[in-house]
């Protein structure tokens, strides 16, 4: 284990550093948001913890704060982060192999960590060196500044302004753009993507992202190649 | 939210992410669905960058936001370091609204 984390390489350290910076705003925006809700700070401190999904949270809160309830809320919550399913059985090998592993790792399968594998699947040490640097990176990051905005609540202002919600889509396809070299990941990605923003409008949240997935039966389907003539 | 609201939430989305690396032990996979399930976890997450790109909730996410992503993804397709992308992106947005581009 110590020659693994010897050899870390210094661009994957640099690579979670900026994204941990871009979380740490997220994060310390969604304390702010609960306790400017009305709940208390102990509410978005242990969702934190015990949830670790951002969208979920925003969602889950935002729900209750619209006087959706608390089963909306949390069903919400929940058709957003059944995604991490698909997620697990990709990265399940960067996770590790043995139980604890298992027991702690799952915990930070997040769009991120496993963007961060994905980009190394093709080198298990290094796929397991990314997934676990960057899920442990967030998982702290997070949870402070969620505390720390929970806390300033009031001081903190809209993140908006300063372009955050662009550092995450932008951070999460420079990832993938790797994957996306190989032609039948790329064929199944841009059907994905057709699916998921053409249903948008129509559904909640979670499911159209979900819905994309029918995308991969285009890398499945084998493209009809022009037959050679024989004399 | 209540405690018994995060706690079934968080309950239901911890065995969510378990069932991943269990079940990915527990079968045999072959090759083929190896890569599958490989292509599956890149075509979800370019289809979250598009949601999140384009939309916020139901409507339009307003134009300094793709506009940012934009600019991030160009940079990165020309290899620029990783944190530049980020960077500029949300520099984009920003920049973006404070001229007034929603």
């Amino acid at each position: 284990m110590r020659s693994i984390y010897r050899t870390l390489e210094q661009g994957l350290v640099r690579d979670v550093a900026a994204l941990a910076t871009a979380v740490g705003f997220v994060g310390a925006s969604f304390g702010a948001i609960a306790v400017a809700d009305g709940n208390p700070l102990w509410v978005p401190v242990a969702m934190s913890l015990l949830v670790f999904a951002g969208g979920a949270q925003f969602m889950a809160i935002g729900v209750v704060a619209a006087g959706g309830g608390v089963i909306a809320a949390v069903v919400g919550a929940v058709l957003l982060n059944l995604r991490m399913l698909p997620f697990g059985l990709a990265v399940g090998p960067a996770v590790g192999n043995c139980w604890w592993q298992r027991v702690l790792g799952s915990h930070v399968i997040t769009d991120e960590s496993t963007a961060f594998a994905m980009a190394r699947s093709g080198d298990p040490v290094r796929s397991r060196q990314a997934f676990w640097l960057s899920g442990g990176t967030l998982f702290v990051v997070w949870n402070i500044c969620v505390a720390l905005g929970g806390v300033a609540s009031g001081f903190i202002g809209d993140t908006d302004a300063f372009g955050i919600d662009a550092a995450f889509p932008a951070g999460l396809l420079a990832l993938i753009l790797p994957s996306l070299k190989d032609r039948d990941a790329r064929r199944a990605a841009v059907c994905g993507v057709a699916i998921a923003v053409a249903t948008a409008p129509f559904l909640p949240p979670g499911i159209p992202v979900l819905l994309g997935l029918a995308g991969v039966g285009a890398a499945v389907i084998p493209v009809p190649r022009k037959k050679v003539a024989r004399p | 939210m209540t405690v018994i609201a995060i706690a079934v939430l968080a309950a239901v989305t911890y065995a969510i992410r378990l069932a991943g690396p269990l079940l990915r032990e527990r079968v045999h996979l072959s090759d083929t669905v190896k890569r599958l399930l490989n292509t599956s976890a890149t075509t979800l997450l370019l289809a979250l960058v598009a949601t999140a790109t384009v939309t916020e909730g139901q409507s339009f996410a307003g134009w300094a936001r793709p506009a940012g992503v934009l600019v991030g993804a160009v940079l990165s397709w020309r290899r620029a370091p990783f944190a530049v992308a980020v960077l500029a992106a949300a520099a984009t947005a920003a920049l973006l609204r404070l001229a007034g581009v929603a």
